[in-house]
């Protein structure tokens, strides 16, 4: 392994000089994680997160890590992340589908624990019936547990959100996990350019006492209230607790907004703005959206394109702007319940513009074709359908 | 340049996925883009494999199988006789105006289907790559070879020379150095490397064969590669 130098986070995730590798997107975050001076990655395997875990455990044999481990099954590696990230290292993990619900109940405390890290999910069918592909209903779950939830398109995207996703964690006013979110094997098993900063500059290490609660200290919160529970003195206690620490955890995530927008370039990419119809996705269904406003182009149609990057915080003044003038939504989604497009529905005030859909599930492809369709659909053109299927 | 979205159709053993590979790899040489996608299934010698590959001379977002092909690519006259395919019939999804390039000497698609083919507009060529893998490089296993060569002598989106970079990268990789110290270069290597040689030498005349067929036969499109 090269020597690595400590840069500043600002230098190193605005400014350093990039070179451009063709690499999959579980190498991608693997090499996000090895220039993030992460001290201990712990998980439990499954497919596809296992790529990347692996990777991770090549780079503590390389040194790049101080400590990796695997733990006997996802619900014990979320509970140690939490204890590792309470002692006051910097900690990664990652998972998939039926293991981020495993790991589930611990996760979800994260936030309200106040455990800065990072959590790659690279979604899969959850059970049952059994598959192994990319459907990314799982996301749906993490929405109301207080994490910033970013939702990568592409290995670029997924190796950039990794990095930030330290920095915008273990910011003071923040504090909180941050899940980046892709599609299994579209992304990480899939070959894609990214611009990469030198293998040889390193963020800072953590600083656990630049922190709005400090490290394992027992008589202050949180983990105060871990150990000596207000449900044991009073449930009057409890819910009054519970009620203010919650609120500072939403008031967290939306705090990290300002730090979406430095590191990130925002929460949403707008293509073609004057747009008379809009593709509203995130993840792999952003990508497929950018063909098909590019196919809608070569046939003289008016339609952009709204990437949305981060899923919590949500950007509602963002999109409400946008959308304002839009004469009709697309939702493409790769999930059965559309969670996008509930999000959207709940943000503009004249919702019933939003078309749900086209949806697959499954993890099946979403093909250029049907997101086509629904555009055709609201610019009136009837199409013969000529495809055989 | 249009897109080609292709669909290749194969059996397990046939070189699907490695041709998949070096048409992504000539489009690279010379400076485009193509994405591929293998079928994530459990493959095996003949049992159906399918492999897509995207090729433009824009970047592509595009991710997972192509659904709607404009080209398909039927490496076994099995897939249409015997149905041996993932996706049935062998055309399905095809879109208007398309092409499809089969492996066989004989017509073997039945008259519906000719039927169907027709009314897309499709531009179908027959055409029997074994037969040429067995004749030029005297084993079947260079059909892929032939199949790669045809889609390129019909339409001419990368120079010869860029393809035969790609089918150099595949059999001879990026570590291999013909020339390292001769001394050095054990006897054991040294036959090693020349049977790779020899096999990457069958493999270009076969390419070259194929376009020589695709000229012979008027089916040279509009797409010409200009360096």
């Amino acid at each position: 392994m090269p020597e690595q130098r400590v840069v500043d986070a600002d230098y190193l995730l605005l400014e350093a000089p990039r070179e451009r590798k063709f690499i999959t997107g579980a190498q991608a975050m693997a090499e996000a994680v090895k220039r993030a001076n992460v001290d201990i990655a712990i998980a439990y395997p499954i497919t596809p997160q296992s790529e990347v875990m692996h990777l991770v455990g090549d780079l503590w044999a390389q040194g790049y890590l101080k400590d990796y481990y695997r733990a006997e099954e996802e619900y014990g590696a979320m509970s140690a992340i939490a204890g590792a990230v309470r002692g006051g290292v910097r900690a990664f993990t990652a998972t998939s589908g039926p293991g981020l619900l495993r790991g589930f109940e611990a996760i979800a405390s994260w936030p309200g624990h106040r455990i800065p890290a990072v959590l790659g999910v690279l979604t899969r069918v959850v059970n049952a019936p059994l598959s192994i592909q990319p459907d990314n209903i799982e996301i749906a779950y993490l929405l109301n547990c207080g994490m910033i939830v970013l939702h990568a398109e592409n290995q670029q995207d997924v190796f950039d959100f990794t990095l930030a996703g330290f920095v915008i964690s273990e910011k003071v006013d923040v504090y909180i996990p941050v899940a980046v979110c892709t599609e299994g094997f579209f992304v990480t098993h899939a070959k894609g350019y990214v611009n990469m900063t030198p293998e040889d500059m390193k963020l800072p290490p953590r600083d656990p006492y630049k922190a709005p609660v400090p490290p394992t200290d027992c008589e202050i919160p949180p983990a105060r209230i871990q150990r000596d529970a207000p449900v044991q003195k009073s449930n009057f206690m409890s819910y009054l607790i519970h009620a203010v620490w919650q609120q500072e955890v939403w008031a967290s995530n939306r705090r990290a907004m300002k730090y979406i927008y430095k590191y990130l370039g925002g929460p949403i990419e707008v293509v073609n703005p004057d747009a008379e119809v809009f593709i509203v996705a995130s993840g792999c269904a952003a990508a497929q959206g950018r063909e098909a406003v590019r196919y809608a182009q070569m046939e003289g149609l008016n339609v952009g394109l709204v990437k949305v990057k981060s899923i919590r915080p949500f950007p509602e003044k963002e999109i409400r702007e946008v959308l304002k003038k839009a004469k009709a939504v697309i939702v493409p989604e790769h999930n059965i319940i559309g969670w996008l497009a509930r999000e959207i529905k709940a943000t503009i005030p004249d919702n019933d513009k939003v078309i749900g859909g086209p949806r697959v599930y499954g993890g099946m492809t979403l093909p250029v074709e049907l997101i086509m369709e629904k555009i055709y659909d609201v610019f009136g053109i009837k199409k013969e359908r000529k495809v055989v299927v | 340049m249009k897109r080609y979205n292709i669909r290749i159709a194969g059996v397990g053993g046939q070189g699907v996925v490695t041709s998949a590979h070096i048409l992504g790899n000539a489009m690279s040489a010379a400076g485009k883009y193509a994405t591929l996608v293998p079928f994530f299934g459990s493959e095996k010698r003949m049992a159906p494999v399918e492999a897509y590959v995207r090729v433009s001379d824009q970047p592509i977002y595009e991710v997972g199988e192509v659904v709607y092909p404009n080209v398909i690519m039927i490496y076994h006259p099995q897939v249409i006789t015997h149905g041996k395919s993932y996706t049935m019939p062998f055309y399905s999804g095809l879109k208007e105006g398309g092409m499809v390039i089969i492996n066989t000497d004989a017509d073997i698609i039945p008259p519906e289907d000719w039927q169907v083919l027709r009314e897309l507009n499709t531009r179908v060529y027959m055409f029997p790559a074994t037969k040429l893998a067995l004749e030029v490089a005297g084993t079947e296993l260079a059909t892929n070879m032939a199949m790669v060569g045809l889609f390129f002598g019909i339409t001419r989106l990368v120079g010869f020379e860029h393809i035969e970079q790609a089918v150099r990268e595949r059999f001879l990789g990026n570590t291999f150095v013909a020339s390292g110290g001769t001394t050095a270069l054990d006897s054991a290597i040294e036959k090693k490397f020349k049977k790779k040689m020899e096999l990457l030498e069958k493999n270009m005349q076969v390419i070259r064969e194929a376009f020589k067929i695709a000229e012979e036969r008027g089916w040279v499109e509009e797409e010409a590669y200009t360096p």
